[in-house]
This record gives C-alpha cells, sequence and structure tokens, in this order.
C-alpha cells in the first residue's frame, strides 16, 4: 500500500511539475497562435449597406489575406524601411555597447560602478516615455537643444523632417538598447580568467592587442546572442514610432510592419488582414534569427571546445 | 495547506459561475416582460465631464429608471470597447454617448438600436436639419438623440490683429491675403496651419464648401471623398502651403502649444469647443483672443461645418430600450437638463430652444466677447449636412498617410493627389469588403 503510492506519486510527480508550464504554455501562446492562424484564413464579408442586423458574416478566405498583404505597396515599402532601420540601429548599438564594456573592462578605467549605472539606466526607461523625451528634444521651438544651437548661431536641421525622421527614431533605440547590451557583453568580458591577460601581456601584448585579439574573440558568442535579440527588436520596431507619429508628418501609419497590423486590427477593424500580416512577420522572425544562427553556429561556437 | 488553497479557488471559481448565471438568466426574465413592475436599472457610456451630476437629476425623479454613469477615456476607446463587447454578445452599456462620424460604423457592426418608434413625435424639430441627418444617415430610422455639435468659427488673436492693423477675413480670399500679411510682417509669425492629423477638421472645411463624403442611394453606398467641393478646399489650402504663409505642421503637439502661447500661431479655424481647448494649450494667452464667423466662399451663401459633436444611442444589446430612449430623449431636450448640460457638464447642446437660454454669458477665456454665443448659435444655424460613412475610419487614416506626404511636401498639387488618393482607398475599402457601391 504504502509502497505503490509512493511510486504512483512518483510517476505523477514529472507531469505535476511540468503541468503549469505546459498549461501556461497552452494557454497564453499555442492557443492565441493557432487563433491567430485561424483568423487570417477567415475574411468578414459584408452584403447590401452593410447596416443592421445579419449584414456581415465570416467566411472562410482561403490565402487571399496573405497575398493582399504581400501585396500590398505599403507593406513592401515598410519592410525595406525597417531594413535601412536595422542598418543603422544594430551596429551602432552593438559597436557601442563593445566599447563601452571594453573600455570598463580596462584596468585604469575609474568611476566604474557609476559610468556602468549611467549606461545602463536609459535601458530602464520605456520605449514609449523615451520616445517623448526624444520627442520634445526634436521640436524645434520646445527644444534646449534647438534654443542652444540657435544662440550659437548653428542651423540644425529639422530631426523630423522626411529625409532624417529614420536617424531619430533609430537615435532613440540606439540610446535605449547600448545599455543592456553592454552589461551581457561586459559579464561575459568579467569571466575571461586572468591568467590569460598575464599570459598575453608576458608574450608582449598592448591593451589594445589584449582587446582585439582575446577579448572580442572569447566574447564572440555573447555578440551573436546580443545580435540575435537586437535584429527580433528591429523588426518589432513600434513603439517609438508611434509616439513620435503626433508630432509629424512625415511618420505614416504603416510606417513598421507592425504598424501596420496595428492599423488593419484596430483603424480598420479588419482583424482577418492584421492576423495575415502578423503570421508573415512571426515567420521572418523565425527564419532570419534561425538562420543567422545556424550561419555563424560553426563559426562562434566551435573555438570553444 | 495547499489543500484549502484549492478548495477556496474552487469555491471562488463556483461562486463567480453562479453569479454569471444569475445574472444574465436575471436579464433574461425581465427582457420578456414588457412592462417592468421592478426598476429598470441602465448603464450610460459617456466621456462628457460632470455627467453624473446631470443624470442625478433624472435619477432624482425618475425612481422606477436609474441610470448609472461609467465614464469613459474619450470617443475612439469607447467605440473600440462596444465594438468587442458586441463582437463577444455580452457586456455592451444600455446607453453610449457616440460621435457623428462614428454612428455609421456602429450601425453597420449593429451596435445601436433604431429608437425611432420610441421618441416623441417631435423630437427632431429641437435640433438643425444638418445634426438630425447625422442620427438617422438620411433614413426612417433614428440612432440617437442628439447631444452636443462642433459648429466651426475663426477664433484670432485680437490684439495681434490690432496691432498689425488686420481685419478679420470674411472670405477664403481675404484668409488668404490675411495669412500673407501676417507672414510678411513676422516670418515666425501664422495665422494658421494646416494640420494633417486632424481629417476632423479637414472634413469640417470640406462640409462648408458643400461637400458631403459618403451617400445612400437606395441599397448602395456612394463615395465622393473627391468631389468639387472637396477638390476646391484642398487645392486653397495647397496654395497656401506651398508659398509658405500658411505653416503645415500638425495641431496638437507640444510645438503648435508652444506657438499659441507665444502669439506665433495667431489664429485657429476652430469649433465652438476651442475655449476650453485654448484654457488648456495656451493659458498665458487668457482674454485676448476673439470669435468670428468662418470665412465663406460665397457671401450670400454662409455656411459652416461641423467639428466634432456626439449623440445619446441606445445599444442594440439593451435589454430596456424603450426606458433607455426616454432617457436619451430627456437628456438632450428637457430644457432643465439641457442647461445643465451646458452649465455642468460644458458641452454645446445640439438642442436649438434650450441654447439660447442655457449659454448666456460667454466662456471665461473670451470673456471679454459678450455675444460669444450669439455668434455661435447663428452659425450653427448655417451648418450644412454631411453623410458619413461605414469605413470612415480607413478614409481618416488615409487622410493622415495622404496629407502628411503633401504638406511635408509642400507641394500644392500633393493636396489633390491627397484627395484623389483618400477616394481610391475609401472606395476600394468599401468594395472589397462586400458592401454594395453605386
Amino acid at each position: 500500500m504504502k509502497i505503490s503510492s509512493s511510486t504512483r506519486r512518483r510517476s505523477t510527480a514529472p507531469y505535476l511539475f511540468i503541468a503549469p508550464a505546459v498549461l501556461l504554455f497552452g494557454a497564453f501562446l499555442a492557443l492565441p497562435i493557432g487563433y491567430a492562424v485561424y483568423l487570417s484564413l477567415r475574411t468578414v464579408k459584408v452584403r447590401g449597406l452593410g447596416l443592421g442586423k445579419g449584414s456581415r458574416e465570416q467566411v472562410w478566405a482561403g490565402l487571399s489575406n496573405y497575398s493582399k498583404a504581400v501585396t500590398d505597396p505599403d507593406f513592401a515599402a515598410s519592410v525595406l524601411r525597417v531594413a535601412a532601420y536595422g542598418v543603422l540601429v544594430v551596429p551602432a548599438m552593438l559597436g557601442l555597447a563593445l566599447l563601452f564594456a571594453l573600455l570598463l573592462d580596462t584596468p585604469r578605467a575609474r568611476a566604474r560602478r557609476f559610468s556602468r549605472l549611467a549606461i545602463f539606466l536609459p535601458y530602464a526607461v520605456p520605449a514609449v516615455i523615451s520616445s517623448l523625451l526624444w520627442g520634445f528634444l526634436y521640436l524645434p521651438s520646445v527644444s534646449p537643444l534647438y534654443f542652444v544651437s540657435d544662440r550659437l548661431g548653428w542651423d540644425l536641421p529639422n530631426a523630423l523632417s522626411s529625409g532624417s525622421v529614420i536617424y531619430s527614431v533609430a537615435n532613440i533605440a540606439v540610446w535605449g538598447g547600448v545599455g543592456f547590451n553592454m552589461v551581457v557583453i561586459y559579464t561575459a568580458l568579467k569571466a575571461i580568467p586572468t591568467d590569460i591577460y598575464e599570459a598575453a601581456k608576458l608574450d608582449g601584448c598592448s591593451e589594445l592587442a589584449i582587446a582585439w585579439r582575446i577579448k572580442v574573440p572569447v566574447v564572440l558568442p555573447s555578440l551573436i546572442m546580443t545580435f540575435v535579440f537586437s535584429l527580433i527588436a528591429t523588426l518589432q520596431v513600434f513603439a517609438e514610432p508611434v509616439t513620435l507619429r503626433p508630432l509629424t508628418n512625415t511618420i505614416s501609419s504603416t510606417w513598421t510592419p507592425l504598424m501596420k497590423v496595428y492599423r488593419d486590427a484596430f483603424t480598420r477593424d479588419d482583424l482577418n488582414s492584421a492576423a495575415a500580416t502578423s503570421v508573415i512577420i512571426a515567420v521572418a522572425t523565425f527564419v532570419l534569427s534561425f538562420g543567422f544562427l545556424r550561419l555563424v553556429q560553426n563559426r562562434a561556437f566551435s573555438q570553444e571546445n | 495547506m495547499r489543500r484549502h488553497t484549492g478548495f477556496r479557488l474552487a469555491a471562488l471559481a463556483a461562486a463567480a459561475a453562479l453569479l454569471v448565471t444569475g445574472c444574465s438568466s436575471n436579464g433574461d426574465t425581465q427582457s420578456t416582460d414588457s412592462a417592468p413592475k421592478e426598476n429598470v436599472k441602465l448603464t450610460f457610456w459617456t466621456w462628457a465631464p460632470n455627467m453624473d451630476k446631470v443624470v442625478a437629476g433624472w435619477n432624482a425623479t425618475h425612481p422606477e429608471i436609474q441610470v448609472t454613469v461609467n465614464k469613459q477615456d474619450g470617443g475612439d476607446p469607447a467605440v473600440t470597447k462596444l465594438l468587442t463587447a458586441i463582437k463577444a454578445g455580452s457586456g455592451a452599456p444600455d446607453l453610449m454617448q457616440a460621435e457623428y462620424q462614428k454612428i455609421p460604423t456602429l450601425v453597420s457592426a449593429d451596435a445601436l438600436a433604431d429608437i425611432s418608434k420610441q421618441l416623441g413625435s417631435g423630437t427632431s424639430g429641437h435640433f438643425p436639419e444638418s445634426v438630425w441627418k447625422s442620427v438617422t444617415l438620411g433614413s426612417d430610422a433614428v440612432y440617437g438623440v442628439p447631444q452636443d455639435s462642433g459648429p466651426m468659427q475663426f477664433y484670432y488673436r485680437a490684439d495681434i490683429f490690432k496691432q498689425l492693423g488686420l481685419t478679420v477675413p470674411t472670405t477664403w480670399d481675404e484668409y488668404a491675403q490675411t495669412a500673407q500679411k501676417v507672414h510678411a510682417a513676422d516670418p515666425k509669425k501664422y495665422l494658421g496651419t494646416f494640420s494633417a492629423n486632424d481629417p476632423g477638421w479637414f472634413v469640417g472645411l470640406a462640409q462648408q464648401a458643400g461637400a458631403s463624403w459618403w451617400g445612400i442611394d437606395g441599397e448602395s453606398w456612394s463615395v465622393s471623398v473627391d468631389d468639387e467641393a472637396t477638390l476646391r478646399v484642398a487645392d486653397y489650402w495647397g496654395g497656401l502651403v506651398a508659398s509658405g504663409v500658411i505653416d503645415n505642421k500638425p495641431m496638437y503637439t507640444p510645438e503648435w502649444n508652444a506657438a499659441l502661447n507665444s502669439g506665433n500661431q495667431i489664429g485657429w479655424l476652430s469649433a465652438v469647443w476651442a475655449p476650453g481647448v485654448l484654457a488648456g494649450s495656451a493659458a498665458a494667452t487668457k482674454g485676448k483672443w476673439a470669435m468670428a464667423p468662418m470665412p465663406q466662399w460665397s457671401k450670400d451663401q454662409p455656411a459652416t461645418g461641423n467639428w466634432g459633436g456626439s449623440a445619446t444611442s441606445v445599444t442594440s444589446q439593451s435589454k430596456h430600450p424603450a426606458e433607455a430612449a426616454k432617457f436619451a430623449e430627456w437628456l438632450n431636450t428637457d430644457p432643465g437638463s439641457v442647461d445643465a448640460l451646458a452649465k455642468v457638464s460644458g458641452v454645446y447642446p445640439a438642442d436649438q430652444p434650450g441654447q439660447s437660454s442655457a449659454l448666456s454669458a460667454p466662456p471665461a477665456f473670451f470673456s471679454g466677447q459678450a455675444d460669444f454665443y450669439k455668434v455661435a448659435a447663428e452659425t450653427a444655424k448655417t451648418a450644412r449636412s454631411f453623410t458619413f460613412g461605414p469605413n470612415l475610419n480607413v478614409t481618416y487614416s488615409a487622410y493622415t498617410d495622404e496629407f502628411g506626404k503633401a504638406a511635408e511636401a509642400r507641394s500644392r498639387s500633393g493636396f489633390t493627389a491627397a484627395v484623389k488618393a483618400m477616394q481610391k482607398t475609401t472606395l476600394d475599402n468599401l468594395k472589397s469588403s462586400g458592401f454594395s457601391v453605386k
């Protein structure tokens, strides 16, 4: 009696342990994804004037929502824009993060704790708040930046004009993202055994050579991880342009792919098209991040073994 | 311990389930009862300030029909919430404040009840024809009782006009000349701005020129965003923006507030609720503003448009449409209630008989202009009617995108091209959704 109950408990225990995770995954991830895929294959048809009861019904749409999404010139433009935005943001953000991490890691660095906190702090500011803050700085008549440059007789270009708005949005993302990536890379640097540095110094290596020949190769896996995170964040850029949008004429309602999803779902009340576009974005994110990881896997991680 | 929590959870779930079923069965029995003996309880979604105090007047005199006000964040969030509740099949209030331009969208989603049978025969006589048409969509049905309206006027800095020796423009030609004089006197100053972020504002301007973007023709919709009147208005503003005498930045930004405060924006084509906005955005300029009728296209046929305004509608989920309609009628036509709407809630009532007595003193921000509400009432009578369509949101978001490009490029031809692009987007969207379109 005693034995059988304890074996039974042992055999059910693993399931009990994973049950919460499976339930949460099912209820809040798998089910909504499945529902989004279902919605993306349906559409609402209206009859006549579309006024009153029974004038609309949901019908199967096949893949028409998908073909509509990929042939939409607004969608293509938003994808190209995000690609350009990614080319601006990702190298700038990771380059600065690596630079700051290496600087903090040099033996002569002072006020390390303060600098680390100061660089990390913008990451703790929510994107909507930081966009509002930068938005004020970008508007000439309320911005201290423009006030000072005006006094100095400089003529700053308008930060929100059609040519420069992408840099202004990218700037907010870089400002907010450098700190987090810096901490990840810095932590990896701290894990390097110091005897490697001693050996390098005995061989006559300068600090610069140590950074380039030892530190950067050793933290490469962290750089790859932060790159994948940044790539995903780039594909999902939403809060910054949406917050800046009311301040300017130059950010359209389909400026990024996610903004188009939002517009279709909540402005046009067309959940089905929005679902199709979000499935496309999800698949693209998946393919890009896993494709990149496979590509660099051998090169980056083989060195460790 | 663990079993205890589990039990408690189960008990809670059971109680919740009982509550839910209890509510719905209760509702069902009441709906079959046409003359309820018990008190009827109604909920009312609105975002008008202090509406609960206005409604208290009804609750005190009508113990058998009690109305509870449920404050909303504003027009758009309330519509999104209501549409979700309609799709879900429950959760909608009995009464809802509905902006005129959203009524076709709401009717199209079967969210509003037709209350034409419940209203008194004289109700329509309380309102200007253009306003009444917004709640009937030109049909025999009535989808709400008009509450407030937003007839447009021209607001300007009287002190700066005097300083620069300007007269108030009465025609659009004069407006263009005045804009040029203002900008020539000081390149930082503008008579106004063309805002690509405010489709409702542009609709008011087009409406004044005689546009009506949608229409119902038998069993089909017609779309005429690119009619002659709208193209004329777009071309006029395109000319002003292209020549640089009118600013091209959106309204309602920190930049715009700063310009209003500093006297760099010295005019605003706005609606009767403008004093409230100016008091918030340009507090430093109190008492320096004046209001005049809109500049006109034709002097012998004075006209204006509406920017904003809303009705009290009964939702299709209400179990007590008759009682709800009775309340909506009282709220917006009873002299005491209209008086409270104006004084307590601060809205510009659409009810014509009640309007004049309710609004005798000018708003505090315009304390120098004794005839403020007299001018407002006169212009309100000249508001042209405008039919909104069921895919207004599509048209409005096309407006912000297309006019955003045109205003940024300061291109006159871009303004008329924007109107044509809006027409195409609106029409394509109606057709692809399956609406029958002429």
